[in-house]
């Protein structure tokens, strides 16, 4: 599954990187607005230069840097690990920090905060309730088994490569929101997880590590639980870390329906070498 | 307010999905038997309603695609707003309305029976 992720994230690059064209310069078309000051929404365009490594972060940032100090950007590591710099590029969601401006066609690159996310001011959107939802979906191992609290008692569990490739690919995630921006259903009910959220909760429902697979079932089958979701997979083609919650999705809905039985053997722990 | 499961509404809703598509089939085969616009003439109406296996194919036609279609219409209504009031009154809108439909739907294959009524 590994290896499938890595050529699909190959096959991403390539179709991103096959019109890279060089330019010596661009026009940033920033959305500004700042609600709580009263200020209506607007675009300023301004000229940045670029090389052909140019990311539109380093492009907002050269803006904010030399041409005006007042834009508001989230970042944080610049390497599409931290998940801060989500924006809609020229209208899809994407991480700045990850898109190059060579990638993109035209010479001017338009950038908007992502969609479904309630606005706070140019390009900052809110994130807690996108972060609520994950939280909802408890994204930790439950077991009575493992004593996490007497540290003599700790101890590991025995997993297999092939019960680690089952949520492998849904552990990439990095929380950046992009998913949950391209989700149609997210943009009509507010109540629904989203992609991010659902498959997560997949990931920990399928590592067998996890004894609480019931109680994952019974919250995401709800009324706005993972029934709402149309699967139109736009969450799959904007994911930059290759992850496919539409499958995830897709998987969960089967065992929900007992089409494929969750056979998960809850993992055994290891037995601790005894000591003298 | 919930009696079923979301999961058990939506396996009701494929499973009874797939089975009208079934029988929409056969009743759109059974008008191919005779040319279509003389399978359409009142003496061959009312003779297919006193056949008793075509009346028990009427009655599944409409009990499944209304319990298909009204959970549909329920899906897409409890999309447009989120409160527990208009959920649990599109549940209870969509339900009577169904069993409304299935009500007079039954009463007509009944009446055209001639067995009451």
């Amino acid at each position: 599954m590994t290896e499938q992720i890595i050529e699909k994230i190959e096959k991403i690059e390539k179709k991103h990187g096959k019109k890279e064209t060089v330019r010596s310069s661009i026009v940033l078309k920033v959305y500004r607005a700042n609600r709580r000051a009263g200020e209506s929404v607007h675009y300023n365009s301004i000229e940045v230069p670029v090389q052909r490594w140019t990311t539109v972060l380093d492009a907002l940032l050269y803006a904010k840097a030399y041409k005006d100090k007042s834009i508001a950007i989230r970042y944080s590591c610049r390497m599409a690990s931290c998940g801060s710099c989500g924006m809609k590029i020229n209208g899809i969601p994407r991480l700045a920090c990850y898109t190059k401006v060579s990638e993109l066609e035209g010479s001017t690159i338009t950038v908007e905060p992502l969609a479904n996310f309630p606005h706070i001011r140019d390009l900052v959107t809110d994130f807690s309730q996108f972060f609520s939802h994950h939280r909802d979906m408890r994204p930790y191992i439950q077991n009575d088994e493992a004593d996490i609290k007497d540290r003599a008692k700790l101890s590991e569990f025995m997993q297999s490569p092939e019960d680690l490739d089952k949520f492998l690919q849904f552990s990439y995630c990095i929380k950046c929101g992009l998913c949950y921006s391209a989700c149609p259903t997210v943009a009509t009910d507010t109540k629904f997880p989203g992609p991010q959220a659902l498959s997560q909760a997949y990931r920990y429902f399928i590592d067998n590590r996890d004894a609480a697979g019931k109680e994952r079932e019974n919250i995401v089958d709800d009324r706005h639980g993972i029934w709402r979701c149309h699967f139109a997979g736009s969450c799959s083609s904007v994911c930059p870390k290759g992850v496919d919650p539409a499958l995830g999705i897709q998987l969960l809905r089967g065992h929900l329906l007992g089409f494929s039985k969750n056979e998960k053997k809850v993992a055994d722990l290891r037995e601790r070498p005894k000591r003298d | 307010m919930a009696m079923l499961r979301e999961s058990q509404i939506m396996k009701i809703h494929y499973i009874t999905g797939i089975a009208a598509l079934f029988v929409v089939a056969v009743h759109i085969l059974m008008r191919l038997i005779i040319p279509f616009s003389l399978s359409l003439e009142y003496e061959n109406v009312i003779a297919n309603y006193h056949n008793i296996p075509y009346v028990v194919l009427l009655e599944s036609i409409l009990v499944l695609i209304a319990i298909h279609g009204f959970n549909g219409l329920r899906v897409i209504l409890l999309e447009l707003r989120q409160s527990k009031a208009w959920e649990d009154g599109v549940t209870i809108l969509t339900i009577v309305a169904m069993m409304a439909v299935i009500a007079y739907g039954t009463r007509t294959i009944i009446v055209a029976n001639g067995s009451g009524f």
